[in-house]
């Protein structure tokens, strides 16, 4: 799509370079632990080593007696006002801090109030606590068991560890299918627990002004005006009205769904900023944000597919367990539980499909989707997408002939899927075929095929997902009630500059940028001449923020719909200058003009100095619009990934020798920030493909809870991602655009899976779960006889 | 114990105790806040300054190590107001997201190209092996250096 | 990770180091790069209560031939090995080692000797100086002594320095020629200790039978080790691919992996098999290949 505007104005379709990063390039960001207020304390916490046990008594004297230490704080004193629990965002209830028990290790249990960060530190290693262990359940299936230690004793009725049960789809139907079925694949799938581990951790300055009554929160969060909302609802008794609470999201190190939640830190820090009336800082570290912090996953999955011998496909059959931790704190829109698992049917046109999911309590941390995965998007993508290589192998199909056979085809769009969702567009064969050209797949099968001839394990693997982002319309969309629109505030100044405000919050994305970009798109403003800014509740208008890839969906319409309004009102005041009918002027990026007259024009900026200046009678002064958009439908990016990799038969190491990303996610604001999100998503999607999990032993301890074991891929490790894309707009964004920030890590990791199975099939291999390590491997070679 | 510091080109000075981290004490004691903490077991490179020259991770050094050396931060990049090339490179080739590994990748960049003005891919990627970022992916780092390293050599620096 | 508090000590010179060292005994720690000690301090697993910073003392940072020996001082720092002309052009298997540790900031501060004396069986430049054959110069108050390198580590953590000493150098003898060297090294990325990690240094007689090998392995149990029978069946063989695979497999046979979240034993064990036997050929590529 060829840009309508010049590359000086930089609307959509320009690579217009970051107006954010001239800040970052200097080290001049502000991100939470960069402020520095005067009388600062800080927040250091104490956290169990145990899963699950009961707090027999916590003693604070020798953290006490430490100079510099103000205050040790305990569940007994937060209880006494109430705040000691406090609701998630799934309407379960979460401890801020324990009285009776913890129930996962790393679990705060105390925090340390203190003049220095450093005497913190040391005021945490002084605290002594008691502890009595307690049976601890990691397995959810076990913990499913009758007679497994009940978990959550502080519900009064609850007699087992089953959070709930959801299901979607005709059950009927689905099984009917299955009993007629000429074929049938089965296959158990478990996607491991994994941690965003963005490169800022979690943290907060909270600052409670005595005198005016007013808290403000800096806090790496993605969400500011939810978090007000929830303090409000959670502190009101304390006093804490909504319009004494100003939350700053300020620059934010990474978000990926991980500065969701509201972790018990920042409620702390709250309290003692309000107790003392001083400033308190608290920042997690490493090790703390990895153990402790909202985590994605956890999805033990078995799933069925059925089908004809000629490879068509007719029905999806689900049956998952979802381990939540200890409590349901997983951001899902509340309808939801298993967030929007249920794009599960994919890019194929199956008639019939039916989904359950079964929540667990277990002695873990909380959570569930934060690693940008929209919401249990990439569950979703990584079971269909493994379950059709499966088949297409098992049939002896070539995988990419057995997705062309059964893609959505173009002609079915808008498309209602078995499962209830209405795709907006796509064109699954045109992606597919583009990265085949791209990735020369014929050769490449050529390729595997002599090098099996040497006994040498070549394997390609596709991947073609539909991912489904933009949540969502107000008709089932709600996150604590909350509706989940967003909303754009763009006011024009006398010069013809522009200022405007969104709801959402950029922790990379360049909203700084494509907001600019829309805005200059809809009326012809250079991007240069645009301040975008996000993040502070006193100012942003109301907005459910950024994650699940919802910002160019929600807020960039949102925005797009403001600047259209305020269009409207300057072809008012065109009319008006030019002494036309509003009906005969014509607009072009930046200026109305008469129709058949283009030397009687008006320029935007010219219009806007006349809204302060020189507009016409009984019509208000001032040049700007809100707009709070309530999408229509979600949209639906998609693409096709292929892989190719080799297996090291000696130590079982997988090495991607090449991988071709094909994304549509419709038009496009900035190609080069879509490439680079595209670049990061594929790079979030091979770490959980191949090095990244967080288990726990019998007794709940966490294994891979610091760098040294939870394993971020380097440069080194990362291939050299080639990417293309194609164009298929969204028809109900007003934009055309469809959003694209967590696409590659949703589509990516079934693509090196496949590849992965698909070099050992030969041998007997059927599957593998990710992460797919060299031991991993290696067994599955030794099994099978293969060795260096 | 005080600690005597030139951090880019100025003489610096600060009463701190040992265990001081050399990353707190640019941080918090002279306010340069654009070398930042991403981990706490010497993995992600964040923290990454010049010590003498040489790209170190501050974290993992004390402030009492550098008492009398020379200290370079990502602060110390541009030069009256021109801007040095690793920076400009990231800026054109969008080697930048949410900007928080930033500072580290760029004095990591600035000192490899003194060692290696001609540099390919694969030792680009190498070079930055100490360095994690979560954004990227990255394929804009490696030509965000690239782009330095050309315009460095143009200008015969 | 904030370490706890410590009284901090620069000494000018060997002599006063050794002198704080025997004054404080057990309850100091010598700080030469820091990037394996200031990393467990933060995470208060090491609480010494007196810090010597050796930085300071003139003289100790070099890498350089003397009489017959490439000798690597105390405060040569990984990138300095890297940047050696003279271990590129005599010692491939050191640029194997030292390209392997950690990432390249890190290399930057670490130092070779402390690599060294920090004794982490999980550390690299250990099996490739038992391969060399090294020897290390402790210097304390009884003054200097020399310790070659296969007695050197006796346990986790452990060496045969007595609390007072210091390790100034390290010291290679310079191969002969027809010598090649290798360390192979699998790591899940770039800065991991070694799931298993192989180094293999060959000397080749004229006709090409193998004059002297030697074998270290890398986390392959308590301390690392020297696979002295995989090195005794070389001895006087011609190697070729039959040689090389039952040494391989004797030096798997001598290894006593742990389990850990790198891998269970015996894939361990495995990796021993395959990486020695990657290690040898290697070594024997550079050293001309046996003719």
């Amino acid at each position: 799509m060829a840009p309508r505007t010049s590359p000086e104005v930089g609307g959509m379709g320009h690579s217009v370079k970051r107006k954010e990063d001239p800040r970052f390039i200097r080290g001049k960001g502000t991100y939470v632990d960069d402020i520095q207020l005067p009388g600062m304390l800080y927040l250091d916490i104490v956290r169990s080593p145990y899963a699950h046990a009961t707090i027999k008594n916590i003693d604070t004297s020798s953290a006490l007696a430490i100079p510099g230490v103000l205050a040790v704080i305990t569940g007994k004193d937060l209880a006494k006002y109430n705040l000691h629990w406090m609701p998630t965002l799934m309407s379960d209830t979460q401890m801020v801090l324990p009285v009776e028990k913890v129930m996962y290790q790393a679990q705060e249990v105390a925090a340390v109030l203190a003049t220095e960060r450093y005497i913190a530190a040391d005021g945490v290693a002084a605290v002594r606590v008691d502890y009595e262990p307690l049976p601890v359940v990691v397995d959810p299936k076990k913990a499913l068991e009758p007679g497994a230690p009940v978990l959550r004793t502080d519900k009064k009725e609850k007699k087992d560890n089953h959070i709930w049960h959801w299901e979607w789809g005709d059950r009927a139907a689905t099984d009917r299918a299955f009993r007629e079925a000429e074929v049938t694949v089965q296959q158990d799938i478990y996607l491991p627990r994994i941690h965003v581990a963005s490169i800022e951790t979690c943290g907060c300055v909270a600052d409670f002004d005595k005198v005016s009554g007013k808290l403000t929160v800096w806090m790496t969060t993605q969400a500011p005006h939810a978090i007000r909302t929830v303090f409000a609802l959670v502190a009101g008794h304390v006093g804490l009205a909504e319009h004494k609470i100003r939350i700053i999201s300020p620059d934010i190190g990474g978000g990926f769904g991980g500065k969701v939640p509201v972790y018990p830190g920042y409620v702390i820090a709250v309290a003692a900023s309000v107790l003392t009336g001083k400033p308190v800082k608290w920042i997690e570290d490493r090790m703390e944000n990895l153990q402790a912090d909202s985590f994605a996953r956890d999805y033990h999955i078995s799933a069925e597919l059925a089908g004809k011998k000629d490879g068509t496909l007719t029905a999806l059959r689900i049956k998952t367990i979802a381990d939540h931790g200890y409590t349901d704190a997983a951001a899902n829109p509340s309808k939801f539980p298993a967030g929007l698992f249920h794009i599960c049917t994919g890019s194929y046109d199956f008639k019939a499909a039916h989904v359950e999911v079964d929540g667990v309590y277990t002695n873990k941390p909380p959570g569930g989707i934060a690693y940008r995965c929209s919401f249990r998007v990439t569950e979703a993508v990584h079971t269909i997408e493994r379950m059709a290589d499966l088949m297409a192998h098992q049939l002896g199909f070539d995988p990419a002939e057995f997705r062309l056979k059964n893609f959505i085809k173009p002609d079915q769009f808008p498309y209602k899927s078995a499962l209830g969702w209405e795709y907006d567009s796509g064109n699954y064969a045109g992606a597919l075929q583009k990265a085949m050209d791209k990735i020369g797949y014929a050769d490449l099968r050529r390729q595997q095929a002599e090098k099996r001839k040497k006994g040498e394990l070549m394997g390609i693997g596709i991947s073609s997902f539909t991912e489904i982002v933009g949540a969502g319309p107000s008709k089932h969309f709600d996150i604590l009630g909350l509706k989940m629109f967003d909303s754009a505030e763009i006011r024009i100044h006398p010069t013809g500059k522009v200022i405007a405000r969104f709801g959402t919050r950029s922790q990379g994305q360049g909203h700084e940028t494509t907001y600019a970009q829309i805005i200059a798109e809809e009326l012809g403003i250079p991007v240069a001449d645009i301040q975008i800014e996000e993040g502070d509740t006193d100012t942003a208008p109301y907005g459910l923020g950024t994650y699940a890839s919802r910002s160019t969906p929600v807020a960039g319409a949102a925005g797009a719909m403001a600047a259209r309004k305020i269009r409207d009102k300057a072809r008012k005041i065109a009319a008006y200058l030019l002494e036309a009918a509003e009906g005969d002027l014509e607009w072009e990026p930046g200026k109305f003009s008469v129709r058949g007259a283009p030397g009687r024009s008006k320029t935007i900026q010219e219009i806007a100095f006349a809204a302060y200046t020189n507009h016409p009678q009984g019509m208000e002064a001032g040049l700007e619009a809100v707009s709070y958009y309530d999408p229509p439908n979600l949209t639906y990016p998609f693409g096709s990934y292929i892989c190719a990799v080799e297996i090291d038969k000696g130590t079982g190491e997988v090495k991607i020798m090449r991988f071709v990303a094909v994304d549509d996610c419709g038009n496009i604001i900035n190609p080069m920030i879509v490439d680079g999100q595209i670049h990061g998503g594929l790079t979030m999607g091979l770490a959980p493909a191949l090095f990244e999990e967080i288990t726990y032993d019998e007794q709940g301890n966490v294994q891979g809870g610091s760098f040294i074991d939870y394993l971020l891929p380097t440069a080194v490790e990362t291939p050299k991602w080639e990417t293309d894309k194609t164009c298929t707009p969204s028809p109900h964004h007003p934009l055309g655009a469809k959003g694209v920030g967590e696409s590659a890590t949703v589509g990516a990791p079934a693509a090196i899976a496949n590849a992965v199975v698909d070099a050992l099939w030969h041998l007997g291999a059927r599957h593998v779960d990710i992460p797919i390590t060299p031991v991993k491997v290696w067994r599955l070679l030794r099994e099978k006889g293969v060795t260096e | 114990m005080q600690v005597q510091v030139t951090v880019n080109g100025e003489k610096r000075q600060a009463e701190v105790e040992p265990r001081f981290l050399l990353v707190h004490l640019i941080r918090e004691v002279f306010r340069l806040t654009g070398t930042h903490i991403g981990c706490d077991t010497t993995h992600c490179g964040a923290c990454t300054v010049l010590l003498d020259g040489r790209p170190v991770k501050s974290c993992t050094v004390f402030a009492a190590q550098a008492d009398g050396r020379d200290i370079m931060t990502v602060e110390g990049l541009e030069r009256n107001g021109t801007l040095h090339p690793v920076q400009e490179g990231f800026m054109q080739e969008h080697g930048l997201q949410c900007g928080y590994c930033t500072p580290g990748m760029l004095m990591t960049s600035y000192a490899f190209l003194q060692k290696r003005p001609n540099p390919t891919e694969d030792e680009i990627r190498w070079a930055i092996s100490g360095n994690l970022c979560r954004c990227t992916g990255y394929v804009n780092i490696v030509k965000s250096i690239e782009y330095a390293a050309a315009k460095m050599r143009q200008e015969g620096r | 990770m904030i370490p706890a508090a410590f009284s901090y000590h620069s000494p000018p010179s060997v002599e006063a180091a050794i002198g704080l060292l025997a004054q404080f005994g057990d309850d100091a720690k010598i700080l030469s790069g820091g990037q394996s000690l200031i990393p467990l301090m933060k995470l208060r697993l090491a609480i010494p209560k007196h810090l010597i910073d050796i930085n300071r003392i003139p003289g100790l940072a070099y890498v350089r031939e003397a009489d017959g020996f490439l000798a690597i001082g105390a405060l040569a720092r990984e990138v300095d090995l890297e940047e050696s002309e003279l271990v590129s052009r005599r010692f491939p298997i050191l640029i194997d080692t030292t390209r392997g540790i950690a990432d390249p900031l890190v290399r930057n501060l670490a130092t070779v000797c402390g690599n060294l004396a920090h004794a982490d069986p999980a550390n690299d430049h250990p099996a490739t100086m038992l391969a060399l054959g090294a020897e290390v110069v402790a210097v304390g108050r009884r003054g200097e002594r020399r310790i070659p390198i296969d007695e050197f580590f006796i346990g986790p953590f452990t060496t045969t320095l007595t609390p007072d000493e210091i390790l100034t150098e390290v010291r290679v003898p310079l191969p002969p020629s027809h010598s090649g060297g290798a360390y192979v090294k699998l790591e899940r990325k770039v800065g991991d200790f070694a799931t298993a990690a192989v180094a293999a240094q060959i000397a080749l007689r004229a006709n090409g039978a193998c004059e002297r090998a030697g074998i270290g392995l890398t986390n392959a149990g308590p301390t690392p080790i020297k696979a002295r029978r995989a090195e005794e069946f070389l001895q006087g063989k011609r190697p070729d691919d039959g040689t090389v695979k039952e040494a391989a497999h004797l030096a798997a046979e001598e290894s006593a992996p742990e389990a850990d979240l790198r891998g269970p034993a015996e894939y361990k064990r495995d990796l021993i098999r395959v990486l020695t036997a990657r290690a040898l050929k290697k070594a024997l590529e550079r050293a001309g290949g046996g003719r």
